[in-house]
C-alpha cells in the first residue's frame, strides 16, 4: 500500500491519471456545470453543483490530494450547498414569476460582460501555462501549490500529508488565513446587523 | 489496497504491482460483509429498540414473529416492500424519487472507514478490519454526515407539500448547526493521538491493562483509551451526533405532534424504509465511531496471551470484533434509554442550546486540552500541565462571560439593555 503511494508521489513523475478515468470524470463534471446554468428550478442548480463539487472533490483525489478532496466535500458538497438549500426553501424563490418579476435591466448584459471576461481569463490562464506531456512536481503548474513540495518530498507515509498543510497554513500564510478569519467574522457581523435593524421591541432569540 | 493509490497510479503500476485481483477480492468481500452487518445490524437494532422501550413503558412489545419477535423487523421490511408507492401529484418527481438513496449511501459510506477488529490476514493480505483505511478517515465521517443532510433537505422539499417542507428547513439548519459542535467533538480524540486515521486512532488506544481504561496516564509510550483524558469531548460528541442523526429528543424534524410526519409524511412504501434504514444505520454507526475514536475501538484484554495457533486465531479475529461489538452495542442501549425517557426539545431551544452553551462548551474543552496536550509536549509536570489548562479554561470562560455582557438578555428588548 505504502509503496504503491510513493510510488504515486515520489518516483514519478508525473501524476499519472488514468485518461479515461479523467475524461469521464471530466463529462460528468461539466454536465453538472452545464446542469447548474440551465436549469429553471434554483433546486435543481444547487443539486448540480453538488454533483459538480463533488466530481472534483475525485480530481484532487487523483492529483494524490486526498485533504484537499475532503475538504472540498465537507465545506462546499456539504456546508455551504445546503446553506443555499435552506435559503432558496426559506424564501420560497424556486417559483418562476419570482424569477421574471426580479429582472432589473443591466443585469443581464452585466452577467453576460462578466461571464465573457471570466471566460477570457480562463482561456488566457490555461494557454499560457499549457504544456505537453506528464508534468513533474517541479513543473510550473505544480509548483504553485506550496504543499504539494511538501506532499511529495515527504517519506514518512500517508498520514503525514497533512502534518506539512498544517504547517503551511500557521506558517507561511498565517496572516492570510487571519484576514480570511477576519473577512468571515465581518460577513457574520453584517449578518447580524441587518436580521436586528427593526426599531419595534425585538425578539432578541436569534435562530441561526 | 488503499482506493486514494487506486486512483492515483496509472493501471500500468498497479499491475506491475501484481497482486490486483487478490486486492480486489479482498475489497468485495469486505464492502458485501460491511453491507450486510450494518442491515442485520439494524434490523437486530430495531427490534431491540422495541424490546427495550417496551420493557421500560412495561410492556411486551413485539413478540409474535420468530422467538422473542426476533423477525418483527423482517415481517415489516417484507410488508414495506411489496406494498404500492405513492407520488403526491404535486411532488418534484426525480428529486422526490432520488432522495431516499441520497439518504442510505452516506449512511452506508460513514461506516466504511470504522475498523471493527484488529490486523488479520485474508487470502495472505495483512490488512485491518475495515472496508477501507483512508489516511483522513476521522474527515471523511464529518463529510459524509455533511453529505447525508440531503436527503432530508429534498425528500421535505419535493413532497410538494406544506409539513415536510417546514420538516427540511429545520433539518437543514438543525444538522448545519450541530455539525459544528460535532466536529469539535470529533477533535477531542484527534487531539489526543495526534492522527486522522480511523485504524490509527484504535491502534493508539491498544490494551496494555486497566490502566488504559484511564488513558495514558503519564506514563510515556502508554497511550490509553481516549475516554477519560476527553471525557467532555465525548459527551459533546454524542449530543451532537444524536442531533446529526435525528435522534430523540433532537427528532424535531418528524416531530409527529407538529409536523404530521415531517420529511417521510409523503412516503410510503420501500422508500419509507429507505429512510428510516438510513436512520437507524446512522444510530449505529454513530455509536461504533464514539466506540473507535473514546472507547479504544476493538481494544480490550484478550483470552489468552498466545498469538498462534488456535488461540491465536480467537485471540486475533475473534476478539477485538467481541469487544468492539460489546462497546457498541452498550451505546445503542444508551440511546434507546434517551429514546424512551427524554421528552422533545422545542424548536428555538435546541438551536439555543447548539449555538449558546454546546458550542461554547466544546471551544472550552478544546482548549483545556490543547494546553493539555502542548504542557506534555514541553514536558511539563502533571501540576504545572493542570494549572496551564485551568487557566486556559477560566480565561475563556471569562471572556465568554464578557461576550454575553455585550449582549440583551433572553426577553430583553434592546431599548432595555441600553
Amino acid at each position: 500500500m505504502n509503496a504503491l503511494l510513493l510510488a504515486a508521489t515520489k518516483d514519478v513523475v508525473a501524476f499519472h491519471v488514468n485518461p479515461v478515468l479523467f475524461y469521464a470524470l471530466a463529462a460528468i463534471a461539466i454536465a453538472g456545470a452545464t446542469g447548474v446554468v440551465i436549469s429553471r428550478n434554483p433546486v435543481h442548480s444547487a443539486l448540480f453543483l453538488v454533483m459538480t463539487m463533488i466530481i472534483i472533490a475525485v480530481f484532487f483525489l487523483t492529483l494524490s490530494a486526498p485533504m484537499v478532496a475532503i475538504v472540498q466535500v465537507i465545506v462546499y458538497a456539504s456546508a455551504i450547498v445546503v446553506l443555499f438549500l435552506f435559503v432558496i426553501m426559506l424564501l420560497g424563490i424556486d417559483r418562476h414569476e419570482m424569477l421574471a418579476t426580479d429582472d432589473r435591466k443591466y443585469q443581464r448584459p452585466a452577467g453576460a460582460a462578466l461571464g465573457l471576461l471570466t471566460l477570457g481569463g480562463l482561456i488566457a490562464t490555461v494557454i499560457g501555462n499549457w504544456q505537453l506531456g506528464p508534468q513533474t512536481s517541479s513543473g510550473r503548474a505544480l509548483s504553485a501549490i506550496p504543499t504539494l513540495d511538501g506532499v511529495a518530498s515527504t517519506t514518512a507515509g500517508e498520514t503525514d500529508q497533512i502534518r506539512p498543510l498544517a504547517r503551511t497554513l500557521f506558517t507561511q500564510f498565517a496572516w492570510q488565513f487571519q484576514v480570511t478569519a477576519v473577512l468571515l467574522v465581518i460577513a457574520v457581523v453584517g449578518a447580524v446587523v441587518l436580521a436586528r435593524r427593526s426599531t419595534r421591541p425585538a425578539r432578541t432569540e436569534v435562530s441561526a | 489496497m488503499n482506493s486514494i493509490s487506486l486512483l492515483a497510479v496509472a493501471p500500468k503500476h498497479l499491475f506491475e504491482n501484481g497482486d490486483l485481483l487478490v486486492s480486489s477480492i479482498v475489497v468485495i468481500i469486505k464492502v458485501v460483509v460491511a453491507f450486510a452487518l450494518l442491515l442485520v445490524g439494524v434490523m437486530l437494532y430495531i427490534w431491540g429498540m422495541r424490546k427495550w422501550i417496551a420493557d421500560m413503558q412495561n410492556r411486551v412489545g413485539p413478540a409474535t414473529a420468530g422467538p422473542f419477535g426476533i423477525l418483527q423487523t423482517l415481517a415489516d421490511g417484507i410488508k414495506l416492500f411489496f406494498k404500492e408507492q405513492t407520488i403526491p401529484s404535486t411532488a418534484h418527481r426525480s428529486v422526490f424519487r432520488l432522495a431516499p438513496y441520497l439518504s442510505i449511501t452516506p449512511a452506508f459510506l460513514m461506516f466504511c472507514v470504522v475498523p471493527i477488529g484488529g490486523e488479520v490476514s485474508i487470502l495472505g493480505r495483512q490488512t485491518t478490519l475495515q472496508v477501507v483505511d483512508l489516511p483522513f478517515g476521522a474527515m471523511f465521517v464529518l463529510a459524509c454526515s455533511g453529505v447525508g443532510v440531503y436527503g432530508v433537505i429534498l425528500a421535505g422539499w419535493s413532497s410538494g407539500s406544506k409539513y415536510p417542507l417546514l420538516g427540511s428547513v429545520r433539518a437543514s439548519a438543525q444538522l448545519l448547526s450541530y455539525e459544528a459542535a460535532f466536529g469539535l467533538g470529533l477533535l477531542g480524540a484527534l487531539i489526543h493521538t495526534g492522527t486522522l486515521s480511523t485504524s490509527e486512532i484504535a491502534k493508539a488506544q491498544f490494551w496494555h491493562g486497566p490502566a488504559s481504561l484511564f488513558g495514558n496516564g503519564g506514563v510515556a509510550g502508554q497511550a490509553g483509551w481516549n475516554f477519560f483524558p476527553a471525557i467532555g469531548a465525548f459527551f459533546i460528541f454524542i449530543i451532537a451526533a444524536l442531533a446529526e442523526t435525528n435522534h430523540p429528543p433532537f427528532d424535531l424534524v418528524e416531530a409527529e405532534q407538529e409536523l404530521v410526519g415531517g420529511f417521510v409524511t409523503e412516503y410510503s412504501g420501500i422508500r419509507f424504509a429507505i429512510f428510516f434504514l438510513a436512520e437507524f444505520m446512522n444510530v449505529i454507526t454513530m455509536c461504533a465511531i464514539a466506540t473507535t475514536l473514546f472507547l479504544g475501538g476493538p481494544s480490550g484484554p484478550a483470552l489468552w496471551p498466545s498469538k498462534v495457533g488456535a488461540h491465536g486465531v480467537i485471540n486475533v479475529w475473534l476478539m477485538p470484533i467481541i469487544w468492539f461489538a460489546g462497546k457498541t452495542i452498550m451505546l445503542t442501549y444508551g440511546t434507546v434509554w434517551l429514546r424512551a425517557a427524554t421528552p422533545r426539545m422545542r424548536y428555538d431551544k435546541l438551536m439555543a442550546f447548539c449555538w449558546k452553551y454546546l458550542i461554547e462548551a466544546a471551544i472550552l474543552w478544546i482548549m483545556f486540552e490543547i494546553a493539555l496536550e502542548i504542557g506534555r509536549s514541553q514536558g511539563w509536570s502533571t501540576a504545572g500541565r493542570f494549572t496551564l489548562a485551568g487557566a486556559t479554561a477560566v480565561g475563556c470562560g471569562l471572556l465568554y462571560g464578557l461576550l454575553m455582557l455585550c449582549v440583551p438578555k433572553p426577553g430583553e428588548t434592546v431599548e432595555e439593555f441600553r
